[in-house]
């Protein structure tokens, strides 16, 4: 294993205002890392200094091997880079669009239509490559995008906020295109996104950053750990019956850190696994459960407790 | 380079505002050149045989305006359309970073751009200038000599050198801003501003560095510095070597004095002549355009591209 995209104290300034701050990134082959953080917190500025589009007030970069403010053209050979929003050539049709960016790949032009071919039928616009991009939708905007980044047989990609204004079930697709693409062709990934939930799912690795730093990089357990100081154990429990009192009885239960009332049932915040206490309460007041359910930190809670940290 | 330069030249022939400006061109042409090839046949005797052709060019009978104004007031009009959106409508659409985040250098994307543009200017120019010559010998009924058809050759080149001025302020302008319409409307406002204001500006300016002249020595040298910084305009330029090109009697730019003009044989110049009289001004408008390009090439190197 080695990084394939490496930023050692990553500076970028605009006149008085700090983007970028001291960032530390390191994304490793083959991996999905997501890329998160508030608006405007300098995920795109670092984004932009990866590929050598913009130019780092200080510190190191390293995307795949090369120093993109000085070779440019060698890391944009390697890496396929969405912008947000990305944009086309409207009055050309989808497959037109794909081949100009080939020809600018310098890809001979049969190995070119061979490939693009394929790539269209992979994200699902194969009936559709001859229509004008001016009549698609967002939606297959984005999935042409995810083709075309694809065109030049990249090592990584950058996606920056490929989920961006879909609807669920669309970004859903694309997360799931994006997923089964890498572990095809095994292909790093940096991708930002909001949508917490499939990012937790689909990330082998997350990154936080807020306000230009880097505030916590890691797996989403560790950074749970990290956060909450220990492990968390957090239950969804429901039970039938008459269950007053048992409230107390729960948490009067050592290592029930917190209680709330959620729907029918109660949320358990707990610093060790009380399963088996929980269990045998139950069965002691005669009540029938209905589901006790592990639940694991979400990123959401995680990123939620960042922001209002930093 | 060439896979923009293609892409781009593609995009602007099947362009609806090419076809738009090629029509209007091509009837304006048609027009001058016919009321102009008109007046020449009814009245033969006002135009020197030897150069009747380029007379067709330059004549303003019958028609508004001689082919020749026509074209120095829509060429600016041509490079304008064709270049006010090459960057920013990049920037509109969302391409820009796109495209820039491919392995290409920066420099072939507006190099392939002002390219194509002047490529697309040549075949036009070139095309109207054929279309005029068939005409025109149709009109005439005698073909052009070999003088009067290098003379229209230069007048194409540098017509095309003019247009690619303006194209290359038009890149420039789609460069400083970011959006379209702000683009065209500075690259339309300074147009207007060198062609209608600058001779205004000149004249005042004139007459402030010699107020009220009354011998015919000082009148001429007021005209000479007004001249002089109405050459700070392109189109001044321009207008000033055409002027020389289609007319061979013309010697000189301005205002003579009776005693300079004593002893003048009324001949026609030599093409070479006429060249070397308007050098100064076709190396200062290729200069223009150059400076333009370079500025809009340095900028363009060195700024930040976000989607």
């Amino acid at each position: 294993m080695s990084a394939v995209i490496e930023t050692r104290s990553l500076t970028k300034r605009y006149r008085d205002l700090v983007a970028v701050n001291g960032l530390n990134l390191s994304v490793q082959e083959g991996e999905i890392f997501g890329f998160l953080g508030p608006n405007g917190a300098g995920k795109t500025t670092t984004i932009l200094m990866l590929l050598g589009l913009t130019e780092p007030a200080a510190g190191e970069v390293r995307v795949c091997g090369f120093d993109p403010t000085r070779q440019p053209l060698e890391v944009k050979k390697r890496v396929g880079y969405l912008p947000e929003n990305p944009g086309f050539y409207d009055d050309l049709s989808g497959r037109d669009n794909l081949l100009y960016i080939a020809r600018l790949n310098r890809i001979p032009e049969s190995e070119a239509n061979r490939k693009i071919d394929e790539l269209l039928e992979q994200v699902g616009l194969a009936n559709d490559c001859r229509r004008n991009v001016k009549e698609y939708s967002r939606g297959m905007k984005q999935r042409l995008g995810i083709a075309e980044v694809l065109v030049k047989q990249p090592q990584a990609l950058i996606l920056d906020e490929p989920t961006l204004g879909l609807d669920p079930d669309g970004a859903a697709r694309i997360l799931d295109l994006i997923t089964g693409l890498g572990r095809e062709r095994s292909l790093t990934v940096l991708l930002s996104s909001h949508f917490l939930h499939q990012v937790q799912q689909m990330c082998h690795r997350v990154g936080i950053i807020v306000k230009g730093k880097m505030i916590a990089q890691g797996e989403v357990d560790e950074l749970g750990t990290a956060v909450f100081g220990e492990r968390q154990w957090n239950f969804l429990l429901e039970v039938a019956g008459a269950p007053n009192g048992v409230e107390n009885d729960l948490r009067a239960l050592p290592g029930v850190a917190s209680i709330e009332q959620r729907g029918r049932g109660w949320f358990l915040r707990c610093t060790q696994d009380v399963r088996p206490q929980v269990v045998s309460l139950v069965a002691r007041r005669g009540l029938s459960l209905l589901q006790l359910r592990s639940e694991d930190t979400t990123l959401e809670e995680i990123y939620l407790k960042y922001f209002r940290e930093a | 380079m060439t896979v923009v330069f293609w892409k781009e030249l593609g995009d602007h022939f099947s362009s609806l505002r090419f076809m738009i400006l090629m029509a209007i061109i091509v009837l304006l042409a048609v027009w001058a050149i016919y009321a102009a090839g008109q007046s020449i046949r009814q009245d033969t005797e006002s135009v020197p045989a030897e150069f009747a052709f380029l007379s067709l060019l330059t004549s303003q009978s019958g028609g508004l305006f001689s082919l020749a104004t026509f074209l120095s007031l829509l060429g600016p009009l041509v490079g304008i359309v064709l270049g006010f959106d090459a960057i920013s409508g990049e920037y509109a659409r969302g391409t820009l970073s796109r495209v820039l985040s491919q392995p290409i250098y920066r420099d072939s994307l507006i190099n392939g751009k002002f390219l194509a543009g002047l490529a697309t200017v040549a075949v036009l120019w070139a095309s109207i200038l054929l279309l005029v010559i068939g005409l025109g010998i149709i009109l005439v009924g005698f073909p052009p000599n070999a003088e009067e058809l290098w003379r229209i050759l230069i007048f194409t080149v540098v017509g095309i050198v003019y247009v690619g001025f303006w194209l290359a302020l038009a890149l420039l302008f789609s460069l400083l801003f970011q959006r379209t319409v702000t683009a065209a409307l500075g690259s339309l406002a300074l147009w207007l501003f060198l062609t209608i204001f600058a001779p205004v500006i000149a004249q005042v300016a004139a007459g402030l560095i010699i107020p009220d002249p009354t011998t015919p020595e000082a009148i001429v040298r007021q005209l000479d510095i007004a001249n002089m910084i109405n050459r700070i305009s392109p189109s001044a330029l321009y207008g000033e070597t055409v002027q020389i090109l289609l007319n061979p009697l013309a010697r000189g730019f301005g205002a003579a004095l009776p005693e300079q003009t004593q002893g003048i044989l009324l001949t026609p110049l030599a093409l070479g002549q006429s060249l070397l009289l308007i050098l100064p001004q076709f190396t200062t408008l290729i200069g223009l355009g150059a400076v333009c390009f370079g500025i809009s090439y340095i900028k363009f190197m060195r700024t930040e591209i976000r989607a």
